[in-house]
This record gives C-alpha cells, sequence and structure tokens, in this order.
C-alpha cells in the first residue's frame, strides 16, 4: 500500500507532479477544442439558419459527416493527412525527412471540428427557440442589426444553450483522451507512460480516471452556476 | 483525380473489420440494455441500492472510455494470479471480451439514465389505475409501464446505439483489427488518409444511417395507436445523429 502511495506521491518515485501537469494540458486543450468548437458551431449553424441553400446543406454534411463518424477516425484524418502534405510542403522547401504535425495544434482543430458539429445543433435548437417576439421588438426599437444580435438574441440564446453546451464540454473533455494515441503528452497518454514505466498500469488508469472524474464534476458545478447566473433575471 | 482502383482495393479490406465492429456494439448494446433496465428498475426504491447505482452511473460517465477499456484490459489483467485462481483470467486475457465488458459498462451507465428519465415520465395516474384494477406490481411493470416507457426512450436510445457504435473503434487501441483497426494500419502503410477516411466513414455512415431508420420504423410501429389516419405515419421523431447526452 504505502509503495502505491510513493507512486502517486510528488516525491523522487512519484508521478503526481506529471500526473496533475498532463491534467493540466488535458484541461487547456479541451478549453482550447471546444473554443475553436464553439466558432465552427456558430458558422454552421449560421449555415443551417440560412435562407439559402448551399450553406444549410454544407453545414447539415459537417454535422452528419463528424457526427456520424468515430471520432478517432477524424483524428487519424488530420494527423496523418496533415503529416503528408506538410511532409510534401518540406520537401519542396528542402527539408527531408518526416514532418509529423503538431500534435497539440491537431488535438485542439480535431476536437474543435467534433465538438462543433455537435456544438452547432445545440445553437440551431437554442435560436429557433428565442421568441419571435423578441426580434420584432428589437426591430420595432429600430435596433441595428447587430445591436439585435449581441444585446437582445445571444444573451438570452447563451441562456437556453448552456445546458447542451455542458454536456457538449463533458464529451469535449473525454474526447481529449482520444488525442493520446497521435502522442500528446495528456493525462491518459502520461498514465500509460507511467504504467509503463512501473508496471502498475491499474494504479495509474485509476488515478487518470479520478484525475477526469474530478475535472467532470468541477465543470458540473461550474456550469451549473452559469446557468443560475444567466437566468437570474428570469421568472420562475 | 479520385483513384478508383485504390477504393477498389481499400474497401473489401476495411468492411472485413464490419462483422467485429457489429459483434463489438451488438454484444455491449444487447447486455447494456439488460443491465440499464435493471439497474433503472433497481433505483426507484430504498436508499442504499440507488446510491450505488448513482455512483456506477456518475463514474462510467464521468471519465472517458478509453481509460475505462485500458483500466479493465491493462489495469485488471495485472492481477493475473488472481484472476487465475477465480477462473476469469480467459476473459481479461482476451481484448475482445474486454472491450466489450467496457463499452458495456459505459452504456448500461448511459442507459439506465435514458430508461430511468422515461420510467419517471410515465403518469402516475396509469399506475394508480393499474392498481384499481387490481394488477400485481410486476404485472404494472410488464404490461402497462415500460411499454409505454420503452417506446418514449426509443429516440435517445437510438443515439445511444450510434455512441456506441462509435465508442467500438477504441476497440482497435487494445489491438482489435475492426473498421477503425484496419483503417489505422492502411494509413500507416500507404500514407492516404483522405481515401481511407473516406471510405471507412462511408462504412460507419451506412451503418448509422440504417440504425437511425430502423430505429425510426420501430417507433413508427410502436405509435401506431397515436396516429390518426392509418396508413401514413408522417415522420417519426426518432433518433438523429447522436444529441449528447
Amino acid at each position: 500500500m504505502s509503495e502505491i502511495f510513493a507512486l502517486l506521491g510528488f516525491g523522487p518515485e512519484g508521478w503526481a507532479a506529471a500526473l496533475l501537469l498532463a491534467a493540466g494540458l488535458t484541461l487547456v486543450l479541451s478549453l482550447a477544442g471546444f473554443a475553436l468548437g464553439a466558432l465552427f458551431g456558430a458558422c454552421a449553424a449560421a449555415g443551417r439558419l440560412s435562407p439559402w441553400r448551399l450553406p444549410r446543406l454544407l453545414a447539415q454534411a459537417y454535422g452528419t459527416l463528424f457526427r456520424g463518424i468515430p471520432d478517432l477516425l477524424t483524428i487519424y484524418l488530420l494527423y496523418f493527412g496533415g503529416s503528408v502534405a506538410l511532409t510534401g510542403f518540406s520537401h519542396l522547401v528542402g527539408i527531408e525527412g518526416f514532418v509529423g504535425m503538431p500534435t497539440f495544434a491537431t488535438g485542439t482543430l480535431a476536437i474543435g471540428i467534433i465538438s462543433g458539429a455537435y456544438q452547432c445543433e445545440v445553437l440551431r435548437g437554442a435560436y429557433l427557440a428565442i421568441d419571435k417576439g423578441q426580434f420584432e421588438a428589437a426591430r420595432a426599437l429600430a435596433l441595428p442589426p447587430w445591436i439585435t444580435l449581441s444585446r437582445v438574441i445571444a444573451p438570452q440564446l447563451l441562456r437556453v444553450a448552456l445546458p447542451g453546451l455542458g454536456n457538449v464540454w463533458q464529451l469535449v473533455l473525454k474526447d481529449s483522451a482520444l488525442i493520446s494515441v497521435i502522442g500528446l503528452v495528456e493525462l491518459m497518454r502520461q498514465a500509460q507512460i507511467a504504467a509503463g514505466a512501473t508496471r502498475e498500469p491499474f494504479v495509474f488508469y485509476t488515478a487518470a480516471a479520478a484525475l477526469y472524474f474530478l475535472i467532470a464534476s468541477v465543470s458540473t458545478r461550474v456550469f451549473r452556476h452559469a446557468e443560475e447566473w444567466s437566468s437570474r433575471g428570469m421568472v420562475r | 483525380m479520385i483513384d478508383l482502383t485504390f477504393y477498389a482495393e481499400i474497401l473489401p479490406r476495411l468492411i472485413a473489420g464490419l462483422p467485429l465492429t457489429l459483434e463489438l456494439a451488438g454484444l455491449s448494446v444487447t447486455l447494456g440494455f439488460c443491465l440499464a433496465l435493471i439497474l433503472a428498475l433497481a433505483q426507484r426504491h430504498g436508499v442504499i441500492i440507488p446510491a450505488i447505482v448513482r455512483g456506477f452511473v456518475a463514474v462510467f460517465r464521468g471519465t472517458p472510455l478509453l481509460v475505462q477499456i485500458f483500466l479493465i484490459y491493462y489495469g485488471i489483467g495485472q492481477f493475473r494470479h488472481g484472476l487465475q485462481a477465480i477462473g476469469l483470467w480467459g476473459l481479461f486475457r482476451e481484448p475482445f471480451w474486454c472491450a466489450t465488458l467496457a463499452l458495456t459498462l459505459n452504456t448500461t451507465a448511459y442507459g439506465s439514465e435514458i430508461l430511468r428519465g422515461s420510467i419517471a415520465s410515465v403518469p402516475g395516474g396509469l399506475r394508480e389505475a393499474a392498481r384499481a384494477l387490481g394488477l400485481t406490481r410486476f404485472q404494472t411493470l410488464h404490461r402497462i409501464v415500460l411499454p409505454l416507457a420503452l417506446r418514449q426512450a426509443l429516440p435517445s436510445y437510438g443515439n445511444e446505439i450510434i455512441l456506441m457504435i462509435k465508442g467500438t473503434s477504441l476497440a482497435s487501441i487494445v489491438t482489435l483489427m475492426e473498421v477503425t483497426g484496419i483503417a489505422q494500419g492502411i494509413i500507416s502503410e500507404s500514407y492516404r488518409a483522405i481515401e481511407v477516411f473516406v471510405g471507412a466513414g462511408l462504412i460507419y455512415l451506412t451503418l448509422n444511417f440504417t440504425i437511425i431508420r430502423l430505429v425510426g420504423a420501430l417507433e413508427t410501429r410502436l405509435s401506431r395507436h397515436l396516429r390518426r389516419d392509418g396508413n401514413t405515419g408522417g415522420k417519426p421523431v426518432a433518433a438523429n445523429l447522436g444529441n449528447v447526452h
């Protein structure tokens, strides 16, 4: 038992610092991917709500593709496809050998693309849930379109979308573990390294699971507070 | 230029992984549904059992599936002698059974939440009416509550099945050569990520659309009595590609 504490401690034999650092990277990776996903999701939602056919079709295809295909395949596509393109490019400028995609950027992009497909659905649903009267009132007050969007629609949209966005965030957090397959040393990969070095996989995968669970639980609370805050003006 | 000969070469190889994908998904969804139903029902009474079930659900929903697979395959596999003593080593030695176990427990956790919600959504008046008619608790459950609850759960459960199909791809990381595992192998020998992605993606999308259709058809069939006219079902609100939990 004491050996396990030594393995998970901060001492010379311990892996605590490495695991916590890796958990930090998991958090940063998830946040970056989620933020990029919000951008993609907002664009796709705008496409889905567009009066024109082409943006609607493109946005629909994007959502169908990345919600229907295993995330691992998307990650492989970006990493290997990107690396091949990058290697070809660096041959042109005279650099020899294989050039791998930067793992953090690839991971962020992968999570962004995947979570964007889900965020699109959440944002679209929230937009459609806004009372039509709100748009009419803004128009009656002669608010310019940008003000209508930022001061009238966006705050209400966020309130309706928050629970759904919370679910996507949980998904993103768990998806970030898949980025370990391309070699980024986030929490999952760090646990693998520690398990390999010490031959104690049970201890380290349990520790990783506990850290993921901790991040997920804290996020649930944060989102609950955000929901309360965003609906503070609502009549119950 | 689309290289058709390359597709003609990789598609049969990718499709060869489909049976394993289907086995993993089929087994875990079936077993997971049975367990999820038991857990959903067990949560309805008492204090201790619901607390344990809630803990199980929270842990499996709050940790990545990949960690669960690794914990079962490498983590529990570490206790070889203990497992041999109780005769379970044969199970935990096989990546297939470890992946199936992890997928099953994962879908059990999500499924039990779906079923718990749909069972709770059955109006209390129906239960009272059943009791007034002298039905036993089992009869009420079997004849009244479950048929309504399961139909209610169908769209969400359809999404869960699609998430499981996507989840089976993680089995490739513990050496199982299902569709994604084969795809990864072809990418690393040919470096043609886009073509392989398109090929494997087609297989998964076809599979998922088939499931959406089947769930939609089942839902239309189970809601026959809700339709005004006998022939056209209209569009069921069925599963689309995975709303998140």
